[in-house]
Protein backbone atom coordinates (compact mmCIF):
# COMPACT_ATOMS: atom_id res chain seq x y z
CA UNK A 1 0.00 0.00 0.00
CA UNK A 2 3.03 2.38 -0.06
CA UNK A 3 5.72 3.32 -2.45
CA UNK A 4 8.25 3.03 0.38
CA UNK A 5 11.45 3.52 -1.75
CA UNK A 6 10.59 5.19 -4.94
CA UNK A 7 8.82 8.79 -4.82
CA UNK A 8 6.24 10.42 -2.40
CA UNK A 9 3.32 10.48 -4.66
CA UNK A 10 0.79 7.94 -3.09
CA UNK A 11 0.46 8.80 0.64
CA UNK A 12 0.21 5.74 3.04
CA UNK A 13 -2.08 6.18 5.51
CA UNK A 14 -1.75 1.64 6.75
CA UNK A 15 -2.52 1.08 10.34
CA UNK A 16 0.03 -1.55 11.27
CA UNK A 17 -1.28 -4.85 12.57
CA UNK A 18 -5.08 -3.95 11.51
CA UNK A 19 -7.23 -2.51 8.93
CA UNK A 20 -10.37 -0.36 9.87
CA UNK A 21 -12.78 -3.34 8.99
CA UNK A 22 -12.36 -6.12 12.02
CA UNK A 23 -10.02 -8.94 11.45
CA UNK A 24 -9.07 -11.48 14.07
CA UNK A 25 -10.63 -9.14 16.72
CA UNK A 26 -8.52 -6.04 15.51
CA UNK A 27 -10.51 -2.64 15.53
CA UNK A 28 -9.94 0.46 13.96
CA UNK A 29 -8.35 1.17 17.42
CA UNK A 30 -5.41 -1.32 16.44
CA UNK A 31 -6.53 -3.81 19.12
CA UNK A 32 -4.71 -6.76 18.46
CA UNK A 33 -5.80 -10.41 19.63
CA UNK A 34 -3.07 -12.54 20.26
CA UNK A 35 -3.21 -16.74 19.48
CA UNK A 36 -2.47 -18.81 22.16
CA UNK A 37 0.79 -20.42 22.47
CA UNK A 38 0.60 -23.48 20.31
CA UNK A 39 -0.12 -27.13 22.01
CA UNK A 40 2.17 -29.07 21.53
CA UNK A 41 -0.04 -32.08 20.01
CA UNK A 42 -1.28 -30.26 17.47
CA UNK A 43 1.73 -29.24 15.70
CA UNK A 44 4.56 -32.26 15.55
CA UNK A 45 7.75 -30.10 16.49
CA UNK A 46 9.99 -32.27 14.59
CA UNK A 47 8.66 -31.12 11.14
CA UNK A 48 9.08 -27.11 12.23
CA UNK A 49 12.39 -27.79 14.24
CA UNK A 50 14.09 -26.82 10.91
CA UNK A 51 12.35 -23.57 10.80
CA UNK A 52 13.82 -22.22 14.38
CA UNK A 53 17.05 -20.28 14.99
CA UNK A 54 17.61 -19.96 11.53
CA UNK A 55 18.15 -16.07 9.97
CA UNK A 56 15.00 -15.84 6.94
CA UNK A 57 14.67 -12.74 4.83
CA UNK A 58 11.25 -12.07 3.86
CA UNK A 59 8.95 -11.04 0.96
CA UNK A 60 5.61 -11.13 0.39
CA UNK A 61 4.03 -12.42 -2.34
CA UNK A 62 0.57 -11.74 -4.35
CA UNK A 63 -1.85 -14.86 -5.03
CA UNK A 64 -0.45 -17.65 -6.96
CA UNK A 65 -2.73 -18.03 -10.24
CA UNK A 66 -3.53 -21.80 -11.33
CA UNK A 67 -1.16 -23.56 -8.63
CA UNK A 68 -2.46 -27.29 -8.13
CA UNK A 69 -1.30 -29.21 -5.17
CA UNK A 70 -1.57 -32.69 -6.53
CA UNK A 71 1.74 -31.30 -9.18
CA UNK A 72 4.32 -30.73 -6.58
CA UNK A 73 6.83 -33.30 -8.30
CA UNK A 74 6.20 -31.81 -11.79
CA UNK A 75 6.91 -28.16 -10.67
CA UNK A 76 10.42 -29.38 -8.52
CA UNK A 77 11.15 -31.22 -11.92
CA UNK A 78 10.47 -27.78 -13.76
CA UNK A 79 12.31 -25.48 -11.54
CA UNK A 80 15.02 -28.29 -11.22
CA UNK A 81 15.30 -27.52 -15.23
CA UNK A 82 14.89 -24.02 -15.02
CA UNK A 83 17.92 -23.74 -12.76
CA UNK A 84 20.24 -25.50 -14.85
CA UNK A 85 19.54 -24.07 -18.09
CA UNK A 86 20.20 -21.01 -16.19
CA UNK A 87 23.44 -21.96 -15.29
CA UNK A 88 23.92 -23.21 -18.82
CA UNK A 89 23.62 -19.46 -19.43
CA UNK A 90 26.10 -18.38 -17.75
CA UNK A 91 24.49 -16.80 -14.78
CA UNK A 92 26.55 -18.12 -12.57
CA UNK A 93 25.55 -19.00 -8.64
CA UNK A 94 28.20 -20.38 -7.00
CA UNK A 95 31.57 -19.63 -7.77
CA UNK A 96 34.33 -22.37 -8.02
CA UNK A 97 32.48 -26.25 -7.58
CA UNK A 98 30.45 -27.17 -10.13
CA UNK A 99 26.88 -28.20 -7.97
CA UNK A 100 24.14 -30.48 -9.25
CA UNK A 101 21.30 -28.90 -7.65
CA UNK A 102 18.04 -31.34 -7.18
CA UNK A 103 14.90 -29.66 -6.53
CA UNK A 104 12.58 -30.67 -3.63
CA UNK A 105 8.87 -29.11 -2.88
CA UNK A 106 6.34 -30.45 -0.17
CA UNK A 107 3.55 -29.18 1.75
CA UNK A 108 3.43 -28.33 5.36
CA UNK A 109 -0.04 -28.74 6.97
CA UNK A 110 1.04 -27.15 10.20
CA UNK A 111 1.96 -24.25 9.81
CA UNK A 112 -1.22 -22.80 9.27
CA UNK A 113 -3.98 -20.53 11.69
CA UNK A 114 -7.72 -20.60 10.49
CA UNK A 115 -9.97 -22.94 8.11
CA UNK A 116 -9.34 -20.55 5.20
CA UNK A 117 -5.30 -20.70 5.41
CA UNK A 118 -3.63 -22.92 2.70
CA UNK A 119 -1.07 -25.54 3.83
CA UNK A 120 2.50 -23.83 3.75
CA UNK A 121 4.53 -25.05 0.76
CA UNK A 122 8.27 -25.91 1.02
CA UNK A 123 10.72 -25.38 -1.18
CA UNK A 124 14.32 -26.66 -0.78
CA UNK A 125 17.26 -26.87 -3.00
CA UNK A 126 19.66 -29.67 -2.64
CA UNK A 127 23.57 -30.58 -3.97
CA UNK A 128 25.17 -32.75 -4.28
CA UNK A 129 29.05 -32.20 -5.22
CA UNK A 130 29.86 -34.20 -8.54
CA UNK A 131 33.12 -34.82 -6.77
CA UNK A 132 31.52 -36.66 -3.59
CA UNK A 133 30.96 -40.92 -3.51
CA UNK A 134 27.02 -41.22 -4.47
CA UNK A 135 26.06 -42.35 -0.68
CA UNK A 136 26.61 -39.12 0.36
CA UNK A 137 24.31 -37.37 2.03
CA UNK A 138 22.43 -34.10 -0.30
CA UNK A 139 23.23 -30.55 1.14
CA UNK A 140 20.66 -28.50 1.49
CA UNK A 141 21.92 -25.45 -0.08
CA UNK A 142 18.41 -23.11 -0.27
CA UNK A 143 14.96 -23.15 1.11
CA UNK A 144 12.68 -21.12 0.70
CA UNK A 145 8.78 -21.49 2.23
CA UNK A 146 5.28 -19.86 1.78
CA UNK A 147 3.25 -19.56 4.31
CA UNK A 148 -0.42 -17.97 5.14
CA UNK A 149 -1.52 -18.06 9.06
CA UNK A 150 -4.71 -16.20 9.75
CA UNK A 151 -4.15 -14.43 6.20
CA UNK A 152 -8.05 -14.50 5.92
CA UNK A 153 -8.17 -10.96 4.70
CA UNK A 154 -6.70 -11.96 2.01
CA UNK A 155 -8.05 -15.45 1.32
CA UNK A 156 -11.61 -14.60 1.96
CA UNK A 157 -11.58 -11.80 -0.90
CA UNK A 158 -9.79 -14.00 -3.72
CA UNK A 159 -11.45 -15.03 -6.73
CA UNK A 160 -10.63 -18.42 -8.36
CA UNK A 161 -7.94 -20.48 -9.12
CA UNK A 162 -5.97 -18.51 -6.92
CA UNK A 163 -4.15 -19.48 -3.98
CA UNK A 164 -3.01 -17.33 -1.21
CA UNK A 165 0.08 -17.63 0.59
CA UNK A 166 1.40 -14.08 0.83
CA UNK A 167 4.42 -14.58 3.26
CA UNK A 168 7.43 -16.08 1.82
CA UNK A 169 10.79 -16.61 3.71
CA UNK A 170 14.01 -17.63 2.24
CA UNK A 171 17.17 -18.45 3.47
CA UNK A 172 20.59 -19.30 1.60
CA UNK A 173 22.41 -17.50 -0.94
CA UNK A 174 20.46 -14.46 -2.63
CA UNK A 175 21.32 -16.22 -6.44
CA UNK A 176 18.97 -19.07 -5.68
CA UNK A 177 16.53 -16.99 -4.10
CA UNK A 178 16.44 -14.77 -7.41
CA UNK A 179 16.11 -17.81 -9.60
CA UNK A 180 13.26 -19.67 -7.65
CA UNK A 181 11.42 -16.02 -7.72
CA UNK A 182 11.70 -15.85 -11.23
CA UNK A 183 10.27 -18.65 -11.98
CA UNK A 184 7.27 -18.82 -9.52
CA UNK A 185 6.93 -15.52 -10.93
CA UNK A 186 6.58 -16.65 -14.57
CA UNK A 187 4.91 -20.13 -13.98
CA UNK A 188 1.79 -18.75 -11.55
CA UNK A 189 1.78 -14.62 -12.70
CA UNK A 190 2.71 -13.66 -8.93
CA UNK A 191 4.35 -10.65 -7.64
CA UNK A 192 7.62 -10.85 -5.31
CA UNK A 193 8.46 -7.97 -2.75
CA UNK A 194 10.81 -7.77 -0.59
CA UNK A 195 9.31 -7.06 3.36
CA UNK A 196 10.04 -3.82 5.26
CA UNK A 197 9.37 -3.25 9.13
CA UNK A 198 8.69 -0.24 10.35
CA UNK A 199 9.97 1.50 13.55
CA UNK A 200 6.12 1.37 14.40
CA UNK A 201 5.93 -2.84 13.78
CA UNK A 202 9.05 -3.50 15.35
CA UNK A 203 7.88 -1.55 18.61
CA UNK A 204 4.77 -3.83 18.32
CA UNK A 205 6.71 -6.95 18.01
CA UNK A 206 9.08 -6.21 21.37
CA UNK A 207 5.83 -5.22 23.22
CA UNK A 208 3.83 -8.47 22.37
CA UNK A 209 7.31 -10.52 22.38
CA UNK A 210 8.85 -9.42 25.90
CA UNK A 211 5.47 -9.52 27.57
CA UNK A 212 5.52 -13.88 26.21
CA UNK A 213 6.13 -16.02 29.86
CA UNK A 214 9.38 -18.36 28.94
CA UNK A 215 9.96 -21.30 31.22
CA UNK A 216 13.55 -21.77 31.03
CA UNK A 217 16.00 -18.67 31.03
CA UNK A 218 15.78 -16.21 28.46
CA UNK A 219 17.81 -14.04 26.56
CA UNK A 220 17.80 -10.44 27.08
CA UNK A 221 15.30 -7.96 25.11
CA UNK A 222 17.25 -6.02 23.14
CA UNK A 223 16.81 -3.01 20.72
CA UNK A 224 18.79 -1.12 18.17
CA UNK A 225 18.59 2.17 17.58
CA UNK A 226 20.48 3.74 14.78
CA UNK A 227 20.94 7.91 14.23
CA UNK A 228 20.66 9.63 11.18
CA UNK A 229 22.52 12.38 10.05
CA UNK A 230 25.41 12.68 11.95
CA UNK A 231 29.01 12.70 10.33
CA UNK A 232 29.26 9.25 11.77
CA UNK A 233 26.99 6.79 11.81
CA UNK A 234 26.08 6.10 15.21
CA UNK A 235 24.34 2.49 16.37
CA UNK A 236 22.85 2.66 19.96
CA UNK A 237 21.94 -1.06 21.44
CA UNK A 238 19.90 -1.27 24.66
CA UNK A 239 19.66 -4.15 26.30
CA UNK A 240 17.22 -5.00 29.16
CA UNK A 241 16.63 -8.23 31.34
CA UNK A 242 14.13 -10.19 30.22
CA UNK A 243 11.98 -10.39 33.43
CA UNK A 244 12.28 -6.69 33.77
CA UNK A 245 10.68 -6.16 30.53
CA UNK A 246 7.91 -8.41 31.01
CA UNK A 247 7.27 -7.05 34.73
CA UNK A 248 6.76 -3.53 32.33
CA UNK A 249 4.72 -4.98 29.87
CA UNK A 250 2.77 -6.76 32.83
CA UNK A 251 1.86 -3.33 34.92
CA UNK A 252 0.84 -1.83 30.70
CA UNK A 253 -1.53 -4.46 29.47
CA UNK A 254 -5.04 -4.22 30.29
CA UNK A 255 -6.70 -7.59 29.07
CA UNK A 256 -4.80 -10.50 28.64
CA UNK A 257 -4.81 -11.67 25.03
CA UNK A 258 -5.23 -8.18 23.53
CA UNK A 259 -2.95 -5.52 22.77
CA UNK A 260 -3.80 -2.15 21.79
CA UNK A 261 -1.37 0.84 20.00
CA UNK A 262 -1.61 2.83 23.52
CA UNK A 263 -0.40 -0.28 25.64
CA UNK A 264 2.81 -0.12 23.19
CA UNK A 265 3.24 3.53 23.45
CA UNK A 266 3.01 3.48 27.19
CA UNK A 267 5.66 0.72 26.88
CA UNK A 268 8.43 2.15 24.31
CA UNK A 269 7.85 5.29 26.51
CA UNK A 270 9.09 3.91 29.56
CA UNK A 271 12.04 2.39 27.98
CA UNK A 272 13.10 5.91 26.27
CA UNK A 273 12.32 7.29 29.68
CA UNK A 274 14.43 5.31 31.42
CA UNK A 275 17.31 5.67 29.15
CA UNK A 276 17.21 9.01 29.17
CA UNK A 277 16.96 9.16 32.72
CA UNK A 278 20.58 7.49 32.71
CA UNK A 279 22.12 8.67 29.22
CA UNK A 280 20.12 12.38 28.92
CA UNK A 281 19.76 10.89 24.91
CA UNK A 282 16.14 10.75 23.10
CA UNK A 283 15.80 7.31 21.61
CA UNK A 284 12.21 8.44 20.24
CA UNK A 285 14.58 10.66 17.89
CA UNK A 286 16.56 7.74 16.74
CA UNK A 287 15.64 4.69 14.01
CA UNK A 288 14.01 1.52 15.88
CA UNK A 289 15.87 -0.61 13.86
CA UNK A 290 16.34 -3.87 15.24
CA UNK A 291 14.85 -6.12 17.98
CA UNK A 292 16.01 -9.06 19.81
CA UNK A 293 13.83 -11.40 22.40
CA UNK A 294 14.02 -14.62 23.61
CA UNK A 295 11.39 -15.81 21.27
CA UNK A 296 12.43 -14.09 18.30
CA UNK A 297 14.64 -11.26 16.56
CA UNK A 298 13.32 -8.58 13.66
CA UNK A 299 15.58 -6.13 11.62
CA UNK A 300 14.00 -3.23 9.48
CA UNK A 301 15.13 -4.69 6.30
CA UNK A 302 12.65 -7.76 6.75
CA UNK A 303 14.77 -10.64 8.54
CA UNK A 304 13.82 -12.45 11.28
CA UNK A 305 14.81 -15.27 13.42
CA UNK A 306 12.68 -17.67 15.34
CA UNK A 307 13.84 -18.77 18.37
CA UNK A 308 10.75 -20.60 19.89
CA UNK A 309 8.81 -22.97 18.56
CA UNK A 310 5.75 -22.63 21.15
CA UNK A 311 5.33 -18.92 19.62
CA UNK A 312 5.79 -19.67 16.42
CA UNK A 313 1.93 -19.10 14.58
CA UNK A 314 1.86 -16.09 17.10
CA UNK A 315 5.15 -14.59 14.85
CA UNK A 316 4.24 -16.10 11.59
CA UNK A 317 0.64 -14.83 12.38
CA UNK A 318 2.47 -10.99 12.53
CA UNK A 319 4.49 -11.51 9.64
CA UNK A 320 1.70 -12.57 7.53
CA UNK A 321 -0.49 -9.51 8.56
CA UNK A 322 2.44 -7.21 7.50
CA UNK A 323 2.72 -9.01 4.05
CA UNK A 324 -1.08 -8.49 3.58
CA UNK A 325 -1.18 -4.91 3.93
CA UNK A 326 2.05 -4.43 2.28
CA UNK A 327 0.22 -6.26 -1.14
CA UNK A 328 -2.59 -4.46 -0.77
CA UNK B 1 4.08 36.24 28.40
CA UNK B 2 4.43 32.50 28.53
CA UNK B 3 1.16 31.53 26.11
CA UNK B 4 1.12 32.98 22.56
CA UNK B 5 -1.63 34.92 21.66
CA UNK B 6 -2.94 36.25 18.44
CA UNK B 7 -4.45 39.67 18.84
CA UNK B 8 -2.27 41.17 21.42
CA UNK B 9 -0.09 42.94 19.80
CA UNK B 10 -0.81 45.25 16.18
CA UNK B 11 0.02 43.45 13.13
CA UNK B 12 2.85 45.01 10.58
CA UNK B 13 1.85 46.59 7.97
CA UNK B 14 1.75 44.49 4.61
CA UNK B 15 3.09 41.39 6.42
CA UNK B 16 2.69 37.98 7.21
CA UNK B 17 4.51 36.22 9.68
CA UNK B 18 4.47 32.61 9.67
CA UNK B 19 5.91 30.61 13.08
CA UNK B 20 7.27 27.19 12.57
CA UNK B 21 7.90 25.07 15.60
CA UNK B 22 9.30 21.77 15.94
CA UNK B 23 12.74 20.03 17.15
CA UNK B 24 14.29 19.42 13.28
CA UNK B 25 16.20 22.45 12.45
CA UNK B 26 17.65 21.65 9.35
CA UNK B 27 14.19 20.86 7.74
CA UNK B 28 12.62 23.96 9.36
CA UNK B 29 15.31 25.75 7.43
CA UNK B 30 14.79 24.11 4.43
CA UNK B 31 11.32 24.68 4.46
CA UNK B 32 11.57 28.51 5.06
CA UNK B 33 14.04 28.87 2.41
CA UNK B 34 11.49 27.17 -0.26
CA UNK B 35 8.80 29.73 1.97
CA UNK B 36 10.62 32.88 1.18
CA UNK B 37 11.89 32.19 -2.43
CA UNK B 38 8.03 32.16 -3.14
CA UNK B 39 6.55 34.93 -5.55
CA UNK B 40 4.67 37.50 -3.58
CA UNK B 41 3.53 40.59 -3.02
CA UNK B 42 3.43 41.25 0.33
CA UNK B 43 6.44 40.83 3.11
CA UNK B 44 7.23 36.97 4.78
CA UNK B 45 8.68 36.92 8.00
CA UNK B 46 9.61 33.31 9.07
CA UNK B 47 10.42 32.54 12.93
CA UNK B 48 11.73 29.36 13.67
CA UNK B 49 11.62 27.94 16.98
CA UNK B 50 12.19 23.87 18.58
CA UNK B 51 9.30 24.30 21.00
CA UNK B 52 7.22 26.41 22.55
CA UNK B 53 7.26 28.57 24.95
CA UNK B 54 9.45 31.26 23.14
CA UNK B 55 11.75 32.87 25.02
CA UNK B 56 10.50 35.79 27.20
CA UNK B 57 13.36 38.38 26.74
CA UNK B 58 12.90 39.22 23.20
CA UNK B 59 8.80 39.37 23.30
CA UNK B 60 9.05 42.73 22.75
CA UNK B 61 10.91 42.82 19.81
CA UNK B 62 8.67 40.04 18.07
CA UNK B 63 6.03 40.93 15.69
CA UNK B 64 2.56 39.62 15.78
CA UNK B 65 2.04 35.79 14.61
CA UNK B 66 -0.27 35.38 12.03
CA UNK B 67 0.16 31.13 11.42
CA UNK B 68 1.78 28.65 13.49
CA UNK B 69 2.99 25.60 11.66
CA UNK B 70 4.26 22.51 13.92
CA UNK B 71 6.22 20.23 12.26
CA UNK B 72 6.12 16.52 13.31
CA UNK B 73 8.08 13.96 11.18
CA UNK B 74 6.73 10.46 11.25
CA UNK B 75 9.98 8.95 11.64
CA UNK B 76 10.53 10.72 15.06
CA UNK B 77 8.19 9.80 17.67
CA UNK B 78 10.27 12.76 19.90
CA UNK B 79 8.93 15.68 17.43
CA UNK B 80 5.45 14.30 18.18
CA UNK B 81 6.30 14.46 21.91
CA UNK B 82 7.62 18.00 21.37
CA UNK B 83 5.01 19.22 19.64
CA UNK B 84 2.02 18.37 21.72
CA UNK B 85 3.99 19.77 24.97
CA UNK B 86 4.40 23.09 23.38
CA UNK B 87 1.13 22.76 22.28
CA UNK B 88 -0.32 23.87 25.80
CA UNK B 89 1.64 27.57 25.62
CA UNK B 90 -0.90 28.53 22.73
CA UNK B 91 -3.84 30.19 23.91
CA UNK B 92 -6.92 28.32 22.69
CA UNK B 93 -8.04 31.65 20.56
CA UNK B 94 -5.29 30.56 17.89
CA UNK B 95 -6.81 27.18 17.14
CA UNK B 96 -9.54 29.55 15.39
CA UNK B 97 -7.18 28.30 11.87
CA UNK B 98 -4.59 30.40 12.65
CA UNK B 99 -2.43 26.47 13.25
CA UNK B 100 -1.98 23.87 11.28
CA UNK B 101 -0.19 20.39 11.52
CA UNK B 102 2.64 19.77 8.53
CA UNK B 103 3.49 15.93 9.13
CA UNK B 104 6.67 15.50 7.31
CA UNK B 105 8.36 12.02 5.96
CA UNK B 106 5.36 10.79 4.68
CA UNK B 107 7.32 9.13 1.73
CA UNK B 108 8.99 6.59 3.74
CA UNK B 109 6.30 4.69 5.36
CA UNK B 110 8.81 2.17 5.93
CA UNK B 111 10.73 4.38 8.54
CA UNK B 112 7.26 5.27 9.91
CA UNK B 113 7.72 5.50 14.29
CA UNK B 114 4.45 7.82 14.47
CA UNK B 115 0.70 6.09 14.30
CA UNK B 116 -1.18 8.00 11.57
CA UNK B 117 -4.04 7.90 13.82
CA UNK B 118 -2.45 9.57 16.49
CA UNK B 119 -1.58 12.36 14.20
CA UNK B 120 -5.77 12.46 12.99
CA UNK B 121 -6.98 12.85 16.17
CA UNK B 122 -4.49 15.45 17.46
CA UNK B 123 -5.88 17.50 14.41
CA UNK B 124 -9.07 16.63 15.59
CA UNK B 125 -8.83 17.63 18.84
CA UNK B 126 -7.36 21.12 17.98
CA UNK B 127 -9.55 21.53 15.46
CA UNK B 128 -6.78 22.42 12.70
CA UNK B 129 -6.20 21.21 9.56
CA UNK B 130 -3.37 18.16 9.15
CA UNK B 131 -0.87 18.55 6.05
CA UNK B 132 0.99 15.48 4.67
CA UNK B 133 4.52 16.27 2.66
CA UNK B 134 7.80 14.91 1.71
CA UNK B 135 10.35 17.55 2.57
CA UNK B 136 13.09 16.04 1.31
CA UNK B 137 12.33 15.99 -2.36
CA UNK B 138 12.04 19.94 -4.36
CA UNK B 139 8.60 19.05 -5.82
CA UNK B 140 6.67 18.31 -3.05
CA UNK B 141 8.66 20.85 -0.98
CA UNK B 142 7.90 24.14 -3.28
CA UNK B 143 4.13 22.67 -3.18
CA UNK B 144 3.98 22.67 0.29
CA UNK B 145 5.56 25.87 0.76
CA UNK B 146 3.04 27.57 -1.69
CA UNK B 147 0.19 26.30 0.40
CA UNK B 148 1.42 27.73 3.83
CA UNK B 149 2.03 30.97 1.87
CA UNK B 150 -1.49 31.23 0.29
CA UNK B 151 -2.83 30.04 4.36
CA UNK B 152 -0.48 32.82 5.46
CA UNK B 153 -2.17 35.50 3.19
CA UNK B 154 -5.65 34.54 4.72
CA UNK B 155 -4.71 34.32 8.13
CA UNK B 156 -2.65 37.61 7.90
CA UNK B 157 -6.04 39.00 6.79
CA UNK B 158 -4.91 40.05 3.58
CA UNK B 159 -7.76 38.21 1.77
CA UNK B 160 -11.08 40.39 2.04
CA UNK B 161 -13.66 38.63 3.12
CA UNK B 162 -11.93 35.28 3.90
CA UNK B 163 -11.02 34.76 7.52
CA UNK B 164 -8.84 32.18 9.16
CA UNK B 165 -12.30 30.50 10.18
CA UNK B 166 -12.92 29.37 6.79
CA UNK B 167 -10.45 26.94 7.80
CA UNK B 168 -12.22 25.37 10.46
CA UNK B 169 -15.51 25.43 8.61
CA UNK B 170 -13.28 23.26 6.13
CA UNK B 171 -12.27 20.72 8.48
CA UNK B 172 -14.91 18.11 7.56
CA UNK B 173 -13.97 14.31 7.37
CA UNK B 174 -13.17 13.20 3.86
CA UNK B 175 -13.67 9.36 4.27
CA UNK B 176 -16.36 9.14 6.91
CA UNK B 177 -16.42 5.15 7.30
Amino acid sequence: SSNGSGGPRRLSRALPFGRSHGRLGVSSSGRLIVPAPSSQEKADPQKTAFLLRKAWTLYSVTPLYRFRRGRLRDYARLLGAFIAAEKQKGLAVEVGVELDIKVALSSLADLRGSELDQDALLVQLSSRSQASSKNSEDKVVWSGWFCSVFGDDLSENVPEHFTCLPLFLTHGAESYTSLVGSWFQKTFDCCFRRLAISPLNLSWMVAMWAGCKLDRAASAVELVFSVPRLAQPLDISYAIHPEDAKALWDTVQKTPGEITQEEVDVFMDCLYAHFHRHFKIHLSAAKLVKVSTGIASAQCDGIVKILHSQYLPGVLMLLTELAISQIQ
Amino acid sequence: MAVLRPFDKLPTLNSGILLLVGPDEALQQRLSETILQEKRDFNINVHLATSLPLPPERDHLRPRIDLIVFMIDIKSKYSLKKVERSLAHVDASFFLGKVCFLVTGVGRVNACSVEMNAVCKLGEAYCSPVLFCELELEDTRVATAQRLVRMLRICAGHIPGVSALSFVSLMRKSDDD
